[in-house]
Order: structure tokens, then sequence, then C-alpha cells
């Protein structure tokens, strides 16, 4: 299945994109996954729902060019990102990063590599909806030093 | 030459379009945006230096240093939210 990218409205199963990675594979012995969902609150409001956008064509190159980087750093077979866009609801599926290898120390630090550069690079904008109205998600310096923790640096959250 | 203009989440909800085809003189992204702020009233003020406004030429992350190709695209969107 290799390195593959899908931006969706629809939702997805994480047993079986899980089965799908690793189907075929026997040098695999580590299977590493992370899983984003909505949360009810954030920055101290509820949550009622979340409105997600993004630049269609700048997306999949973003995330395609992040496992370019990842099969670099570390020794990993096969990768799969899913991103949901448009209407999501607390408890929500939002984003699922799942990375197959031999032993679990280059799965676990490639998904956590993944995540951490698709949080400041990849062209996705969340707007949430509050009892006080709608609001975009501002961006956080936290994702920034995340990311720069692998030695790269991000200016995301900057002005 | 002719560029094509993306804009996205709240850049697109101000300016009331999400794209748009301009000719321009302009050699550098960092032109092209004065020429945009230039326009005054929405696009002076949320493309205004200061503001956090990122670039994208290409569908590449850029900054203000790129240079500009005519056809090519460019996206201005504030700092990224996804994950």
């Amino acid at each position: 299945m290799s390195f593959t990218v899908s931006i969706q409205t629809q939702d997805f199963d994480v047993s079986q994109e899980i089965a799908a990675l690793r189907a075929g594979d026997a040098r695999v012995g580590a299977v590493c996954s992370f899983l984003g969902t909505v949360r009810e609150r954030n920055d101290g409001s509820a949550v009622a729902s979340m409105e997600l956008e993004h630049y269609p064509g700048m997306t999949e190159k973003s995330i395609s060019a992040m496992m370019d980087e990842a099969r670099k750093r570390f020794d990993i077979f096969a990768a799969r990102v899913i991103h949901r866009v448009g209407l999501l609801h607390p408890e929500d599926q939002i984003v699922f990063v799942a990375v197959t290898s031999a032993h679990r120390g280059e799965s676990f630090k490639a998904c956590e590599f993944l995540m951490d550069y698709l949080k400041t690079q990849a062209p996705f904008w969340k707007k949430e909806v509050t009892p006080e109205g709608s609001r975009w998600v501002d961006a956080r310096v936290s994702d920034d030093h995340a990311l720069a923790r692998w030695g790269i640096q991000a200016s995301n959250s900057a002005v | 030459m002719n560029v094509n203009l993306k804009y996205f989440a709240s850049i697109r909800e101000a300016i009331g379009q999400g794209a748009e085809s301009v000719a321009t003189q302009a050699i550098t992204l960092k032109t092209l945006r004065e020429e945009l702020i230039a326009r005054g009233g929405v696009y002076a003020e949320v493309l205004a230096h200061g503001r956090a406004v990122r670039m994208a030429l290409n569908q590449d992350l850029c900054d203000e240093s790129a240079v500009l190709s005519d056809g090519c695209e460019v996206a201005f969107f504030p700092p990224v939210t996804g994950g």
C-alpha cells in the first residue's frame, strides 16, 4: 500500500486502514498510529461543531512531501494519512496517521514526526461554532516548538 | 503577466471571494502583495504587513522573495490549524 494520503469528508475505519497498510508485508513488526478527534471544548468554550477548510492540491502535495521526509529520516515501510474536511462534531474522527516498520522505535518516531509536521505545514483551517459565535481557531506556538524538536524551524504561529 | 490568486479561511471570508485572476507587473510576491494592499479597503486590512499572513507559490509555502511567473498560482492564508 506504501505511502498514501486521502483528504475526504467521509469517516474512516481505523481497523480497516491499519489492516490494509500492513497487508502482504511480512517485514512489518510494528504499526504505530495516531487518531485525532474533535474535542467538546477548546480555549475555554464549548464547541458545537467545526468546519474544516483546506487548499485542494496543496494539501496533498504538502503531505506527500512530509512522507518523503519521513522516509529519509526513519526506516519505515509504509504510511497512511487521512484528514477529514467539512462539517465535524465533537467525538468525530478528524485525522489519522499510521506507519509500519520492523521495530517499534522507527514507527513511533515517524508517526509523531508526521503529525508534528502536519500541524504547522499542511493547509487546513478550523472554524469552530461556539455559544459565543463562530471563530477561526488560532495557531499554537507549541506546535511550532513540536516541529523544532525534529530540527525543522516553523514559524506558522508567528505574526 | 497574469497571476491566479487564491484566498483561504479568514482571509477568503474577509475578501468575499476565494479566487481571482489579476494582471500584474510585479516580479516578486512582495510587490504583488503591495499592489493588493494598494487597492485599499479590506485588502489593505487583511494583507497588511504585520498581520499573520502565510503565502504559497504554486502550492509550496514561500516567503515574499518568491519570484512570480506568468500563469502562476499565489495563495494568501492565515496560519494553518489542521490536525
